[in-house]
């Protein structure tokens, strides 16, 4: 930044500097608003049943309620479906770096035939609805006696192309002139690739690692259709189909709820800068 | 610095996502001529094939063959055994005479309209949210940006109780104003309205992050300038902020009605899938959803997909021709 710019920043806190505390009533109600389901949440998680039903609202349940999160493990196959949701999103986090990073670099700096119809074909997709190849996707997942099973849920997530537009844009936006000393020195392309460009990209494959992670620990439509069991379930699909389940307490669900988005909750406060400015910057999910 | 590395990856979004769409960007490849350019040329040989090729059979796999196959069924009919059977344009006819795909349309169309009204609101707070010196902005940011984070499935959960008529906390909130609160999850219209706003509550926060970076590329000056003028506040806000702002702010307009109109977890977790409110209040995704994987019916859902393809698209044009009388270059 600029030091005119500071200066000029500096000027606009000590001219707006007096009239900031409506500014926070307004920012604390709205931030009050956004964070409540998230507090309400626990406070149900530890609250019974009765409270929870309760017409006037039990703001505090008084004796906390703990043995509803071991509840969650002896009602719902939760640890099967933590293990599920792990797994999957570790599988489609490394595959996806691996297999966008390579095909980003080679869009990127490298010629071949064909490079620019491919490349418009790959993108092609970001156009479309998902809906529109779901049900052919799980024709094919069926085909290789996929369904019900870990690697049917993985399977298209595997490939990316908007992981593949991202570190595409990530080795455009790198100078060249590096990248050609490598290759004087008689470095072949994998090599100039492993050991030069990809470390230089490492913002955008935190980005890329970032989006991967939250979209498939949330992904909902697709491992509901591939999976009919609920021990193999993620935990999203496990959740959502719990939704008309009466036989749970809601206390029990509260606390399985609050368990099934911790990680990447915690994930999100311990990263924050990176994953706003991440998400931000992909603009997709 | 801080702030030098928090702008630097947001802000050039609204300049970067049309060239997405454009054939191929022009980056380095436009200095060619040098020699060392050329000898790239030559040497590299089978080695972009290694690089692209696991990417490229898993995409055509899993996505461009898929892609034409939905295109190819959506004028099949399936047996009850599977097998499809050319049937022309009959999953086509048949969805024009349905009225609960005008049912869906008009319900994702109300979900939409009422997320986007969270723009305006977006635009506001994230106006107030780079007020320059704010203290405590960072810990405001977390805060609305928490509900984008979360698993919808999960969180709808706690939606779902929070809008029980009868002990849901919306209802008591209301009740202290007087206001005889409804059956949120078991009216019709009503369940619309609450996983509406649960959208809005949910995309709020990342409109605020798209337009804060918007809002960072406005140059202080124009402020200052303003303020010489006499501008008041609302003034500086209407004349300053929301015409530069109007890039970003057509880009999360585009975005957000794009990922509106694919609405599914929120419907589908709070309502759940038995509510006897679910055909009156079904999205189109919930639709296809419940023609292909419930009752088997994926011609026919193949038609709906496309239907739902086709609609995105012409809404997103519809905007791209509307943006040339707002967006200001």
């Amino acid at each position: 930044m600029t030091s005119s710019a500071i200066t000029a920043r500096r000027r606009a806190r000590s001219r707006r500097g007096g009239s900031h505390w409506w500014i926070h009533v307004v920012l604390g109600v709205g931030g009050f608003v956004m964070a409540f389901p998230f507090l309400w949440q626990i406070i149900m998680s530890l609250s019974t049943n009765a409270q929870v039903q309760s017409v006037t609202p039990t703001f505090w349940p008084g004796e906390l309620q703990w043995q509803n999160y071991a509840q969650v493990f002896e009602r719902l196959p939760f640890l099967s479906q933590l293990g599920t949701s792990v797994m999957v999103t570790v599988i489609r986090t490394l595959a996806q770096i691996v297999l966008c990073t390579l095909a980003g670099y080679a869009f990127a700096r490298m010629r071949f035939r064909g490079r620019a119809v491919l490349l418009a074909i790959v993108l092609s997709i970001l156009l479309v609805p998902s809906q529109v190849y779901l049900i052919s996707q799980y024709q094919i997942v069926q085909g290789f006696g996929w369904l019900d099973t870990l690697m049917g849920i993985v399977a298209p997530g595997l490939f990316s192309a908007f992981g593949t537009f991202l570190m595409r844009t990530a080795f455009l936006n790198l100078p060249p002139e590096l990248e050609e000393a490598a290759r004087m020195d008689g470095a072949n392309p994998f090599q100039t690739f492993w050991r030069i460009m990809l470390p230089l990209a490492r913002p955008s494959i935190s980005v890329l690692a970032i989006t991967t992670v939250l979209w498939s620990w949330n992904e909902l439509l697709w491992p509901l259709v591939v999976s009919t069991r609920a021990e193999d379930m993620p935990l999203a699909a496990g959740l959502a189909t719990l939704s008309g389940d009466r036989t749970i307490d809601y206390p029990v669900l509260m606390a399985a709820s609050l368990m099934a988005m911790a990680p990447v909750l915690i994930m999100f406060v311990v990263l924050q800068r990176r994953v706003i400015d991440g998400l931000a910057s992909s603009g997709l999910k | 610095m801080t702030i030098h590395t928090e702008r630097h990856p947001t802000a050039d979004i609204p300049a970067r996502t049309p060239r997405a769409s454009g054939p191929g960007a022009h980056g380095p490849e436009r200095r060619t001529g040098t020699p060392t350019r050329a000898g790239l040329r030559r040497t590299d040989g089978y080695w972009p094939w290694l690089f692209v090729l696991p990417l490229l059979i898993g995409v055509g796999t899993f996505y461009i063959w898929p892609i034409i196959q939905t295109f190819w069924y959506s004028f099949t009919t399936w047996g009850v055994f599977g097998g499809a059977t050319f049937s022309g344009v009959a999953n086509y006819v048949r969805l024009v005479s349905d009225p609960q795909l005008y049912q869906s349309l008009l319900n994702t169309v109300v979900y939409t309209v009422i997320v986007l009204l969270g723009i305006p609101l977006a635009v506001w707070l994230a106006s107030l949210l780079n007020t320059p010196g704010l203290r405590f902005a960072q810990f405001y940011r977390v805060l609305f940006f928490l509900p984008y984070v979360a698993m919808p499935a999960a969180i709808a959960l706690v939606w779902r109780i929070m809008f029980n008529g009868d002990y849901g906390i919306v209802n008591w909130f209301l009740g202290r104003f007087g206001i005889d609160g409804p059956y949120w999850i078991s009216t019709p219209g009503f369940a619309l309205v609450a996983v509406s706003l649960v959208g809005l509550w949910s995309s709020l926060g990342f409109s605020m992050i798209i337009l804060g970076a918007g809002l960072k590329d406005i140059p202080p000056e124009l402020y200052e300038a303003a303020e010489l003028d006499g501008a008041s506040r609302w003034r500086q806000f209407r004349s300053v902020t929301v015409p530069l702002l109007s890039p970003s702010i057509f880009f999360v307009v585009i975005v957000t009605t794009i990922s509106s109109f694919q609405l599914f977890d929120l419907l589908y977790a709070i309502l759940g899938s038995t509510n006897p409110v679910i055909p009156k209040t079904m999205s189109l995704v919930f639709y296809f959803y419940s023609a292909g994987f419930i009752d088997n019916d994926k011609g026919f859902a193949a038609a709906i997909a496309m239907v739902i393809f086709v609609l995105i698209g012409i809404v997103t044009l519809v905007q791209f021709r509307i943006q040339r009388k707002w967006v200001q270059a």
